[in-house]
């Protein structure tokens, strides 16, 4: 069992704080994906966790050990670099048992466990090669294969498709999730690819800042989104963002140009209050003026083939649309979008913290961010 | 490799002039020069020389005391270049683990290289003078053991230790250099892998430094042959009984004090080779084992 509690955790350089109050509970067997920009933070919570950096505030457990002051090859965890870190004057078999003959396995079984390894990730005809003669793709198995025969605890990955092809990224993602689920060890996988977050993660945390933004499946943040932050880095294209004021009645927002958009049955929201609409290009479909809940001019679209992207304009403001119907459409054309209310988002303007939803308000998501997010809320309403 | 390929131009021609220039009358000239005079026997206050062949070579061969300054400078290259390396591998290790103070060490470790080996070793006559060295307290406990003019063991001892200190400097930047261009993950890498510090450094940090050791070694080895002059003469003067009279030392004396320049020349003319052939070697069999990554 290794389970990962990381509680209040902060990291500090000097005078800078890069991390501060990161709480995160990741269970057994649980694959997590970090997801963030860069900068925000993600390598440096692999690494507490790694024991590759000092932890500067709070604790981190595994398997219920407090770790703070553990040496990370105390720590049971098997890590996959960014750049591979391959040692460069062994051969690939060399590599993958580096871990083995240190910790003193005898040659005979080493030599088994490596081939075993090196066949699980069809590596077995470069064994006798060095790094320098494989292609990225061989790489990073070979940095997979020397983290898989630890038999580790936790899986550790920074950024490990990021050096790849878009298509060779796909492979091993699919291959990841595969080992993910064969093996069966904890893994916590960081990444700036919302695709790559979506697609791996059981849960996704989203950072920025140092901080945590958001915990949840990749459903959750995809349809709950706790902040403008996280609904503008989860989805692609991105959700459709348009500023407006909360109407005195409570009940609709108006936008810049006029148009109101009825919010009633599912915000509470404070007369006069700034806001910003969220709607994703997905939920939105596109109709006759007359039909559709918001007026809005088309202006191009880009064939994906499965489905086209329209791009329209609210007032200069820059709104799509996906959809597989082919419409005829001309530059300027006036038309009306539709969109379920449950598609609806509203954030406050200045935090960016989502609303509450009138039936969504009780929803907990058992996290300190959702639940500061939650109580600021109750402030400003 | 590739290279790239420029048209001749005169810009280029005019650059290039003063540099050879140099090369020429500080370098390819006097080897001309002393080539020559290696198969004549020249007139020590000047005026007309003969053609002996390899009469000088023969003279210089069968001199047994030739052989015994062949014999303490290759002792003196071996211990220096051992000494030296090993002292500014172990010094860059220290530095780029960042141990307490690595700073100031930094440039106090770099400054011996920018001293002249004269100014080192008469540095080193403050350390080893028996009468009123560091080293003197020796004579306080034992009287007269300690003395650099008398004890042969002792002045090779003085000179090598001089020689290396002087040495130390050049090789521990390149070693810090090398170390430090080991990328950091490498080394994380392996400690996720288990590997303590020191077993790191051999299975890592070692292997992958072949090359500056290698690059050193022929350094090292060549300069402690032709870059010695100035320590022997200000420590030992070559002495005492010829025990630190090493091969460029001696072409100094037998030329300039025994205004023998007809064998002065011919031993210089030994000792380039000797080097040549050195480096060849290592280049040829010791470099086999190098790893480039
Ligand atoms: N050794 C260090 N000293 C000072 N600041 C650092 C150090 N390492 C990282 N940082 C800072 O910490 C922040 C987070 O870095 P990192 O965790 O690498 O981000 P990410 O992996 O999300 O791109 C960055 O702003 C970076 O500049
Ligand atoms: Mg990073």
């Amino acid at each position: 069992m290794a389970e990962i509690s990381i509680r209040q955790v902060g990291k500090t350089y000097g005078k800078t704080t890069i991390m501060q109050g990161v709480d995160l509970e990741i269970h057994d067997g649980e694959f997590v994906v970090i997801l963030g920009p860069s900068g925000c933070g993600k390598s440096t919570l692999l690494r507490l966790i790694a024991g590759l950096e000092e932890i500067t505030a709070g604790e981190i457990a595994i398997a219920g050990e407090v770790v703070n002051n553990l040496e990370p090859r105390e720590r049971g965890c098997a890590m996959v670099f960014q750049n591979y870190a391959l040692y460069p004057h062994m051969t690939v078999s060399d590599n993958i048992g580096y871990a083995l003959k240190v910790a003193g396995v005898p040659k005979a079984e080493r030599m088994a466990r490596i081939e075993a390894t090196a066949r699980s990730v069809g590596l077995v005809e470069f064994l006798d090669r060095k790094p320098g003669q494989l292609s990225g793709g061989q790489r990073q198995r070979v940095a997979m294969a020397r983290a898989i025969i630890r038999e580790p605890k936790v899986f550790l990955f920074d950024e490990p498709l990021s050096n790849l092809d878009a298509k060779l990224r796909v492979q091993m993602r699919h291959e990841i999730r595969r080992i993910h689920n064969a093996v069966g060890a904890t893994s916590v996988f960081v990444t700036h690819d919302q695709n790559e977050g979506m697609t791996l993660a059981d849960r996704l945390v989203i950072m920025n800042k140092g901080t945590i933004e958001q915990i949840g499946t990749p459903e959750e943040i995809y349809e709950h989104p706790a902040s403008l932050y996280v609904a503008g880095f989860v989805g692609s294209p991105a959700m459709n963002i348009l500023p407006g004021t909360v109407a005195s009645s409570g009940l609709s927002v108006l936008l810049g140009d006029g148009q109101a958009v009825d919010i009633r049955s599912s915000f509470k929201a404070r007369p006069g209050q700034l806001v910003q609409i969220g709607l994703r290009p997905e939920k939105l479909s596109i109709t006759t003026k007359a039909h559709g809940l918001l007026a809005a001019k088309f202006q191009f679209f880009e064939e994906l083939g499965s489905a086209r992207i329209y791009h329209l304009e609210i007032e200069d403001i820059p709104v799509g649309v996906v959809s597989d119907l082919k419409l005829a459409l001309t530059a300027g054309e006036e038309v009306g979008l539709a969109f379920p209310p449950s598609a609806l988002h509203v954030f406050d303007g200045p935090s960016g913290r989502s609303l509450a939803r009138a039936e969504a308000a009780g929803e907990s998501r058992g996290t300190d961010a959702s639940t500061t997010g939650l109580s600021m809320h109750g402030r400003l309403l | 490799m590739r290279r790239a390929c420029f048209k001749f131009s005169w810009v280029a021609a005019a650059l290039l002039v003063p540099q050879l220039l140099i090369i020429f009358v500080f370098f390819y000239w006097p080897s001309a020069q002393a080539l020559y005079w290696a198969f004549t026997l020249e007139q020590p206050w000047g005026g007309g020389n003969t053609w002996v062949g390899l009469d000088n070579f023969r003279a210089i061969l069968t001199d047994p005391y030739y052989w015994g300054s062949v014999r303490v400078s290759v002792i003196y290259a071996l211990a220096t270049t051992a000494l030296a390396m090993g002292m500014a591998l172990t010094l860059a290790v220290f530095v780029d683990r960042q141990l307490a103070g690595y700073r100031t060490w930094r440039v106090a470790i770099i400054w011996p290289y920018a001293v002249a080996a004269p100014a080192v070793g008469l540095a080193f006559q403050f350390v080893f003078n028996p009468g009123a060295g560091i080293f003197s307290f020796i004579n306080a406990v034992a009287p007269g053991w300690w003395d650099l003019s008398r004890n042969a063991w002792q002045a090779v001892v003085a000179i090598i230790v001089a020689g290396a200190w002087k040495q130390v400097a050049y090789s521990f930047v390149f070693f810090l250099a090398a170390l430090q261009s080991i990328p950091r993950s490498l080394i994380e890498a392996a400690a996720m892998d288990g590997a303590r510090p020191l077993r790191r450094m051999f299975d890592l940090q070692m292997p992958l430094l072949t090359p500056t050791v290698f690059f050193l070694l022929v350094i090292n080895i060549t300069d402690s042959f032709t870059d010695s002059f100035g320590i022997v003469d200000t420590l030992t003067g070559g002495g005492p009984y010829r025990a630190t009279d090493l091969m460029v030392y001696r072409i100094y004396s037998e030329g300039f004090k025994g205004m023998n320049y007809s064998g002065a020349a011919a031993q210089s003319v030994i000792l380039m080779l000797l080097v040549m052939a050195l480096t060849f070697v290592q280049f040829r069999y010791v470099e086999r084992r190098v790893h480039y990554t």
